[in-house]
């Protein structure tokens, strides 16, 4: 397999995409996302470097990605060098709350869940600024020493979602044009804009629609949002069997001649052997043109994953990932 | 390990296709749910004479293309016989469709239930309006139990099939009219609105801020011009408690009732299967019919064959001696090479996919004891756009 991986013409700083201190994962449901992320988490702790890795809208299965039972809003260590938390914006409100504000709401003003749900549901971007807000504020930490990450990894929301998300910060200032909330807006989008810092970036798999959805998103990114975008992470893709010499002898191979002499060497089997390898052409063809028509609609890089033809789950497939994703995007740094 | 045991636990979705006035089909992102919704409302009006509906969330553009529905959104729209017949199958009922539209069908709502023409401007014309409904309380997922029971009580259709919106937690859209109605009954809301209700003017701002702390802190935290906005457009949005309500019970009911069934979608992989057993777990809890599993993109199952796993054993072991009984007479030392090379490449392609193919079984198997119908959808090489594509997968939804 190839790597279309080129150094990063978008961003000014031609470091590694490793030494960015926040790195978002996006994409449509179901192309890996979260294995994208698990991966790239394992691959910087292989580094030595101290991660964690934020779950903002799975159901849980991050931890579940190295073998670990569920982690909640509190980071724990789920394996060496990484600790994991999923994003709650009840307790990150509740948190936000006692540090920012020195309101020491919990148990005070009563049913707080409620209250919370009241305001969440009527201000667009309450729930989501909740959650980038507390990744930015992980990241700070980090920066001024007082967290120990070296690097937050975030599974964040999938494609429908992570526009509110990463434009919640300047919605929000908008609304709220004086106050607490209004200042804290500007150092998160600042955050996020700076490409020392942040980058962006996209999972798919060569399918029609997770491809039709990653350059839709690629486009309202560019126009609604800044953050500075990395790579597009094709995930899943099947090998090409045969080059096109091999592939003249193998469709060869199907003629009667052929075929006699196979079944008489191999048994009647060896036109299922055929007929698999016929498949996977085909199969590899329709994944190619997909990819072509990513390839000359947006202008990122494109790294590709391997589909694993293997029956393992967890940790092990996190690591069979995390290597394909380390040779692709060089490991140096 | 032969390849007709997996086709008896399959058995099509005819019986229910053919006897339900509601399908609603869940799954997880991914899986071609909507792909197969689709197919399923196709095989009903080629095998029956019934008007069917399929009401879909986020459709491809080349498959919206294929059921007319461009730019149409919430327009109930027929596909023509012409174009079903141009696409092989011979109908014998009437298949429409209808694409979810989340604003158009929050402004009918509005325009339905406010109780006078005053109010609803008022709603139209609040700046959160736009913004609220499109997120609000997983609006789509309300949206789309409101269109399921107005479509239902027209009466004009025989059956409707409802494409689900991807959520997050399982079936919680099935919550969705429910938690509105909580919503607007709650007593935060209540509490929240009283004092302009109580002051009973029409004029200026009444919410009484320092009455209450909780407005106190989110003034202080978001500015009170913002505050007040809210809580006047709940006032507003609340005068159409009664209307919510009802509707919650007449959809909770009609989800309940024996003409409804769920058809879960998946592919025959880790994240998705799980997510699909927890919507079978989760339907089982509520007592809402899992009538259907249907597998979707399943391998063929040849290659699980097992004279095809001796001969790709030969073709690996020693593709020299099966290259030299392929190869013509006087073929170079480099051309036997180059086919030994092919024989290889086909056994380890063969053998890779057969490990696929075993482990979909596998789950395929365990899937089984579930429900009481399944059916499996071949992988198709072709992404499916066009309505011949929709009905081969209806052939294979309606009798797998």
């Amino acid at each position: 397999m190839t790597t279309a991986h080129q150094p990063n013409q978008s961003g000014k700083s031609t470091s590694h995409w490793l030494d960015r201190r926040l790195v978002l994962f996006t994409g449509k449901g179901g192309v890996g996302k979260s294995t994208v992320a698990a991966a790239t988490a394992l691959l910087a702790a292989e580094q030595g470097k101290r991660v964690l890795l934020i779950d903002v809208d799975s159901t849980g299965n991050l931890a579940a990605l190295f073998e670990h039972p569920e982690v909640g809003f509190i980071p724990t260590e789920i394996y060496p060098g990484i600790s994991a938390m999923q994003m709650d914006t009840e307790d990150s409100l509740r948190e936000y709350l006692n540090l920012q504000l020195r309101l020491p709401l919990a148990g005070r003003v009563g049913p707080l869940a409620n209250a919370f749900d009241f305001i969440a549901s009527a201000a667009p971007g309450v729930k989501e600024i909740l959650t980038m807000g507390k990744i930015c504020w992980e990241v700070r930490e980090s920066l001024e020493k007082r967290a120990p990450w070296d690097i937050v990894i975030v599974d964040a929301a999938a494609t429908g979602h992570v526009i509110s998300q990463l434009d919640s910060p300047r919605a929000i200032r908008e609304l709220v044009k004086v106050g607490p909330v209004a200042n804290q807006t500007e150092w998160v989008i600042e955050m996020l804009a700076d490409p020392l810092i942040t980058e962006l970036h996209i999972v798919t798999t060569p399918e029609e629609m997770p491809v039709s959805e990653t350059i839709d998103l690629v486009k309202s990114l560019k126009t609604r949002v800044d953050v500075p975008l990395g790579n597009i992470i094709v995930n899943r893709v099947l090998p090409e069997p045969f080059n096109r010499a091999d592939a003249d002898i193998f469709s060869n191979l199907e003629t009667t001649n052929s075929l006699a002499a196979i079944e008489k060497t191999a048994g009647l089997g060896g036109k299922k052997v055929l007929a698999a390898a016929s498949l996977a052409v085909s199969l590899r063809r329709s994944q190619s043109k997909h990819i072509a028509y990513l390839r000359q609609s947006v202008d990122l890089p494109l790294v590709y994953l391997p589909y694993l033809f293997i029956r393992d789950h967890g940790l092990r497939v996190t690591r069979v990932v995390s290597e394909a994703l380390g040779y692709e995007m060089g490991t140096g740094g | 390990m032969d390849g007709s045991t997996s086709t008896a636990v399959t058995t099509g979705l005819a019986p229910l296709l053919a006897t339900r006035e509601i399908l609603i089909f869940c799954g997880s992102g991914g899986v071609g749910k909507t792909t197969i919704a689709a197919a399923a409302a196709l095989a009903v009006v080629k095998n029956s004479s019934a008007k069917v509906m399929v009401l879909t969330i986020d459709p491809a553009r080349r498959l919206a293309d294929a059921l007319g529905l461009e730019s149409l959104g919430n327009v109930e729209t027929r596909v023509p016989d012409a174009a079903l017949i141009d696409a092989g199958v011979a109908p014998k009922g009437e298949l429409y469709a209808a694409m979810l539209d989340t604003k158009a069908s929050w402004d009918d709502l509005v325009t339905r239930y406010a109780p006078s023409q005053e109010v609803a401007d008022n709603i139209f014309s609040n700046d959160l309006y736009h913004n609220i409904t499109s997120r609000f309380i997983q609006s789509h997922d309300y949206i789309a139990m409101e269109r399921l029971f107005q479509l239902h009580s027209s009466g004009v259709y025989d059956l409707i099939i409802l494409d689900t919106p991807p959520t997050r937690h399982a079936v919680d859209f099935l919550d969705a009219p429910k938690r509105m109605a909580d919503f607007f009954g709650g007593r935060l809301l209540r509490w929240l609105t009283l004092p302009y209700r109580t002051g009973g003017g029409r004029g200026g701002r009444l919410i009484n801020i320092a009455s209450k702390p909780f407005l106190k802190i989110a003034d202080r935290i978001l500015g009170s011009a913002f505050v007040e906005d809210i809580a006047e457009f709940f006032i507003n949005f609340q005068s159409m408690y009664d209307g919510f309500v009802e509707r919650s019970k007449a959809v909770e009911q009609l989800l309940h009732d024996r003409r409804t069934s769920f058809v879960v979608t998946t592919t025959l992989e880790g994240a998705p299967l799980r997510e699909a057993e927890a919507y079978c777990e989760q339907l089982n809890n509520r007592n809402l019919p899992l009538g259907a599993l249907v597998l979707n993109k399943v391998l063929p199952d040849f290659l699980r064959d097992s004279l095809g796993q001796k001969a790709s054993a030969v073709f690996s072991d020693n593709p020299a001696a099966v290259a030299k009984a392929i190869a013509s007479k006087g073929a170079d030392q480099s051309e036997m090479d180059a086919i030994a090379r092919v024989l290889k490449t086909a056994a380890d392609t063969f053998m890779n996919y057969s490990l696929v193919a075993e482990r979909e079984f596998e789950l395929k198997v365990e899937l089984s004891k579930r429900p009481e119908m399944m059916a499996a959808v071949p992988l198709l090489v072709d992404d499916v756009h066009d309505l011949a594509a929709l009905a081969q997968i209806g052939d294979r939804l309606w009798a797998s």
